[in-house]
């Protein structure tokens, strides 16, 4: 099968209204191309899972700009003023997770599991509504898993059947989105032939990987 | 020497050979020019990375490489990328020996407030709140008050990061430790009296019947 498609055809599997996973930190990386196509496509009502938004001008962070973000999951909007804007005005719904469990919820509905036990947040606002669950004497916060309809993740070196290869510190949320999304779309840098990644080399399998774009696209 | 550079030089002398650190943004990572001399540290970086070195060259940016606070940073020979879940299980996991980072507010009883002011800043926790849960040393670093206003508390008034969760704090006037009867304050830098410090301290402190001077702030 083939896997490798346009940002067109890509884009025009996304709609309005859908949940979005995005992969990325602070900018290093964003699926770039795949985020401007949304822009420019102008889908709306997002509800948007992603570390952070960016900055202002930089990949997500557009989307937050253009207002196209109805809801957000993230651990940290510092760094994009739009963000915390939209959030005071009422238009933006914020809902800020700890960046090691926003990690293991995303990863918990990529492993099938019903959720996890962390004692990050115990005492906090992040407590509030939520289990607490005592194992061996000790507090710990059940945390729900986090799907999506659609997981845009980036990758430096992808074969055709999907495998991804991140470079450097851009691995981030990619491989946890990668496997708890629906659709998975990966922006690759480089596409190359099967055979030509070293399996050893590969941090996720090309069965989690629906579509490629990207390359000299 | 500024009030932060001294801090960050009596935070370094806190970490020993072999420990695995996690500096926080802005003052913390000063912390890095003052590592006592053979003593070698591993820094991690919660966007995913173990062996953080400094700041590259001008023009020897790589847009793949940057630190939690987005800025353009190196890796060492012997560091090693892994993803957010593996950068958060040794977070969470106990695998970092210290982190240092800032507070807005810290009290008596180690609860550490530095992620938000209701109404007025909003950033969000980031990774923080899985830091000082999870490292097995948790050092405030920071200066004593702000604007003389007390930052150092009885109860701390903001919400909160973590509680129970802060070990040491370090600020231009003392070291304090964090202890269940109170803090302790364990060293005077030289400039101050007892007295000051108690003063700009807006919980009573334990006076250490082993009260060291600290280095003279030159």
């Amino acid at each position: 099968m083939n896997k490798v498609i346009s940002i067109q055809e890509a884009v025009d599997m996304i709609h309005d209204g859908m949940t979005i996973m995005v992969g990325g930190f602070l900018g290093c990386k964003n699926p770039f191309k795949l985020v401007d196509a949304l822009v420019e496509k102008g889908v709306k009502d997002i509800t948007l899972i992603a570390n952070d938004t960016a900055f202002p001008e930089v990949g997500i962070g557009k989307l937050i700009v253009n207002k196209q973000v109805k809801k957000l999951i993230a651990s940290h909007i510092g760094t994009n003023r739009e963000t915390g804007n939209q959030m005071n005005s009422g238009e933006l719904e914020v809902e800020l997770v700890p960046q090691g469990t926003l990690a293991e919820r995303i990863r918990a509905a990529g492993a099938g599991l019903g959720g996890v036990l962390t004692p990050t947040g115990i005492g906090t606002v992040v407590a509030e509504g939520k289990r607490i669950i005592e194992v061996d004497g000790k507090e710990y916060l059940l945390e729900k898993p986090l799907r999506a309809d659609v997981a845009l993740i980036v990758g430096a070196k992808v074969d055709k059947k999907g495998n991804v290869r991140y470079a450097k510190a851009t691995r981030n949320f990619n491989p946890l989105m990668a496997t708890a999304a629906d659709l998975v779309i990966v922006e690759a840098d480089e596409i190359v032939e099967v055979g030509e990644l070293d399996p050893d080399d590969v941090m996720t399998p090309g069965i989690f990987v629906d579509y490629i774009v990207g390359g000299n696209e | 020497m500024d009030d932060k550079n001294y801090i960050a030089k009596r935070v370094a002398q806190e970490l020993k050979d072999g420990n695995v650190v996690n500096l926080g943004i802005g003052l913390p990572t000063l912390v890095a020019n003052y590592i006592p001399e053979g003593v070698e540290i591993t820094l991690q970086s919660e966007n995913g990375f173990l062996g953080m070195g400094p700041a590259p060259e001008p023009g020897q940016e790589d847009p793949y490489l940057v630190n939690a606070g987005g800025l353009h940073v190196t890796i060492n020979p012997g560091g090693v990328f892994f993803d957010s879940a593996d950068s958060f299980l040794i977070i969470r996991g106990g695998h970092v020996d210290a982190t240092v980072l800032g507070a807005l507010e810290v009290d008596e009883k180690g609860n550490l407030a530095n992620w938000m002011i209701p109404g007025k800043m909003v950033p969000g926790m980031g990774g923080a709140m899985d830091l000082v849960t999870g490292a097995k040393k948790v050092i405030v670093a920071m200066n004593h008050t702000a604007k003389g206003n007390h930052k150092i508390l009885k109860e701390c008034t903001l919400p909160l990061t973590a509680v129970n969760a802060v070990d040491l704090i370090i600020t231009e006037m003392g070291v304090m430790e964090v202890t269940d009867k109170g803090l302790v304050l364990t060293e005077i830098n030289p400039k101050y009296t007892v007295e000051e410090v108690q003063e700009a301290t807006g919980a009573t402190l334990i006076i250490s019947e082993n009260l060291k001077e600290m280095e003279p702030q030159e």
